[in-house]
């Protein structure tokens, strides 16, 4: 029987690091009161560092298959990337409850753990879900550049949707709450940190788009079913940000001169700025 | 003319056609192409009216041989016309895709010249972003009724789903409204993308590779309040058109005045939004709540309620069926409590599993209890403090002020609450005959 212990595990943050965290909390038969990064709260609680051993790590990652199923283990993963206060303790404390009831534990959706590491995992998805079509990117020098600002740590669930939707491009997109980026060039991907990112002044195909699609967004709706209320449940205002449609002054809805229809489509023009 | 004055004359020329969708297929980029579908669908965008923005919704010309009063593009109205060359469509569709603005392209267009001339405009926008381009996106075209049948088969076989509106819920409205259309030049597309359908599923079965005609299916939109179709009409319509013709989706429209004329209601008439929002509700649990029409509308009640949804209608008028035992009950059961959707079910069935499920337990599952409380026992215990009645079933259901409006009658109400007098010709009308326009002879 664990007992549960006054002081926390200190851990690298990674996911590795955590899983020692639990081959730890095995090891020692406790319970710690918290699992936190060095760097977030130092010295907050009195505590133990666990050192990130990679063979323990597998050790523990090759288990929860085995013992608790699949769906446990990619359930996890995902658990660990949403932005759940505590969500280290709530991982450890699944699992546990997972090693006693087996594959079960995926379905004891009453129970409280369980229930609050369901509710963030879906929050993850549909945060991720969302960014799937409210991400909007901008072509600089041939690059499609996107920003982002999720709550989550969505870059890994948005890798495979952005990468299959344009094999042949060259894309970036960058999460600012978390200081990371997914690169992609033809047919590898990568995320990597990056700490700052200033975008080059916009060409004018650019321009032109950026235009053209804001005019489509507002033609598109119709006057006598105005309905703000409805617009912002499916579409949460912290989204709007770095939307396309709303980056403009917000009175003036009426689109500028542009250049014309031949210069914009003629394909002889060259490729984009 | 520069692409902004076309942009803006074809998209508020389309905007009226609510398809929005981008669901039912799944694919991967072609070597060398763009795109991607998902089968549940992107929602790229929301309008300031609220609804969802997943394509670029464009009619390739609105300009229009037909007549239809009810239409924006009719021929005699006096409006600004334009035509996309399909190479600007197909540049135009690209650049956006690029950019992550849209799913795919919704393709629809008034009748240039005669039928087969617009079919194959939109067949060679079509070809030139899925040879061209390699463009593996979302496309949803809207089939030319009367077009050559050899044209909309090859339509189909560029798109991922086809439609052709029914537009008015019956013949007689057709009649009335939209002289140059028909039954006929309605279902005789319909019926033969369904059964292009079908021998395309039969071809891919023999051969993998065979190219796919339409292959996330066929849609519909009707448009509602036009003329005096009742909503037990439209919803056995609707019931019909899924089992007759496999339709993926019936859409609805209230119709929004764009034209006066002495058939239509009056031009400052607001759009049944209300209506419109109670026959979609009706559709959910036709298509997911394993519901008929019958069960929602009857002869005797041939519209909706406007204070109660579809589903507590049919609990309040089914009160034997309560309550139900959360932990015995069958999926299809649970799905009959009002307050309890398709995801508090499923949520349910699997945490049952694992144990007897107490009240509390289900406000973890993220039951909403409010309405479903009154509705439904753990192991024979009902809430704390909840007593099943039918009066408690009522007021879970209404607000005091409401439950007397409920009381009282339906008819007049409907004026107090929605403030909508009745303004067109046939507000007010009943129906004495049940069917009398014919509706089961349409189908």
């Amino acid at each position: 029987m664990a007992t549960q212990t006054d002081f926390a595990y200190y851990y690298d943050g990674s996911f590795d690091g955590l899983m020692c965290c639990v081959f730890e909390s095995y090891e020692q038969k406790e319970i710690p009161v918290d699992i936190l990064t060095a760097a977030a709260a130092p010295q907050l609680f009195s505590g133990r560092t666990i050192p990130t051993d990679p063979h323990r790590a597998d050790r523990v990652l090759a288990s929860i298959p085995k013992k608790l199923g699949p769906a446990a283990l990619s359930f996890v993963k995902h658990a660990f990337l949403t932005c759940l206060p505590r969500k280290e303790l709530y991982i450890l404390l699944f699992l546990r409850l997972g090693y006693k009831h087996g594959p079960a534990v995926m379905n004891m959706l009453a129970d409280g753990i369980v229930n609050t590491l369901f509710k963030a995992v879906n929050h993850l998805n549909r945060e991720s879900h969302l960014l799937k079509g409210f991400l909007r990117f901008s072509v600089c020098n041939g690059v499609l550049v996107g920003e982002i600002e999720p709550k989550n740590f969505v870059l890994p669930l948005l890798t495979r949707h952005f990468c299959e939707r344009y094999p042949e491009e060259r894309f970036l997109i960058v999460d600012k709450t978390h200081g990371m980026g997914l690169l992609y060039q033809p047919h590898q991907a990568k995320v990597v940190p990056i700490a700052g990112l200033e975008l080059p002044e916009l060409g004018e195909d650019e321009q032109t788009f950026r235009e053209l699609w804001q005019l489509f967004y507002d033609t598109i709706a119709i006057r006598e079913r105005y309905n703000p209320a409805c617009r912002m449940s499916h579409m949460p205002k912290r989204y709007w940000k770095y939307m396309t449609e709303f980056d403009r002054p917000q009175d003036s809805v009426k689109p500028k001169q542009l250049p014309s229809a031949g210069k914009l489509l003629n394909p002889a023009a060259g490729a984009e700025n | 003319m520069d692409i902004f004055d076309k942009l803006k004359i074809l998209t508020d020329a389309a905007k009226y056609d609510v398809a929005c969708t981008s669901s039912g297929v799944d694919k991967r980029a072609t070597a060398g192409g763009i795109g991607n579908a998902a089968a549940c669908g992107i929602c790229h965008s929301f309008s300031a009216d609220g609804r969802c923005i997943s394509l670029l919704k464009v009619l390739m010309t609105n300009i229009c041989a037909y007549d239809c009063k009810y239409c924006v593009n009719r021929r005699s109205n006096d409006t600004p016309r334009a035509a996309f060359t399909p190479r600007e469509l197909a540049e135009l569709t690209i650049n956006f895709y690029r950019r992550n603005y849209i799913e795919g392209l919704f393709l629809s267009s008034g009748v240039l010249k005669n039928p087969d001339h617009t079919c194959e405009q939109m067949i060679e926008a079509l070809r030139i972003l899925r040879d061209d381009y390699r463009f593996s996106g979302y496309i949803h075209a809207k089939a030319i009724p009367g077009a050559d049948s050899a044209l909309i088969t090859r339509l189909g076989m560029l798109a991922d789903r086809m439609s052709v509106n029914i537009e008015l819920p019956s013949q007689s409205s057709l009649r009335l409204l939209a002289p140059d259309k028909s039954k006929e030049s309605i279902f005789a597309p319909m019926g033969h993308i369904r059964e292009t359908i079908r021998e395309n599923a039969r071809d891919i079965v023999r051969y993998r590779h065979a190219p796919k005609f339409a292959p996330a299916g066929q849609s519909t939109q009707m448009i509602i309040g036009a003329t005096p179709d009742t909503d037990y009409q439209i919803l056995n319509l609707t019931e019909n058109l899924y089992k007759k013709y496999n339709l993926k989706r019936v859409f609805f429209s209230a119709y929004t005045p764009v034209a006066e004329d002495s058939l239509l209601p009056a031009p400052d008439t607001k759009p049944q939004l209300w209506r419109e929002h109670r026959l979609y509700q009706a559709d959910w649990l036709l298509r997911y709540y394993d519901f008929t029409a019958d069960e929602l509308l009857d002869q005797q009640h041939q519209n909706f309620n406007p204070y109660l949804d579809p589903k507590c209608t049919w609990a309040l008028n089914n009160l034997h069926f309560f309550p139900v035992d959360v932990n015995r009950a069958a999926y299809r059961d649970l799905l009959r409590i009002p307050g309890i959707g398709v995801t508090s079910a499923k949520r349910i069935i699997t945490a049952r599993r694992t144990g007897a499920l107490r009240i509390d337990d289900l406000k973890n599952l993220g039951v909403v209890l409010k309405r479903a409380r009154v509705f439904i026992t753990c192991g024979g215990k009902t809430a704390d403090g909840v007593k099943i009645t039918e009066n408690t079933m009522l007021r879970s259901l209404l607000s005091a002020k409401t439950l007397e409006q409920y009381r009282f009658g339906f008819a007049l109400e409907q004026l107090a609450l929605f403030d909508q007098p009745p303004t067109h010709p046939y507000a007010g009308r009943t129906n004495d005959n049940g069917y009398p326009d014919g509706l089961r002879l349409l189908l």
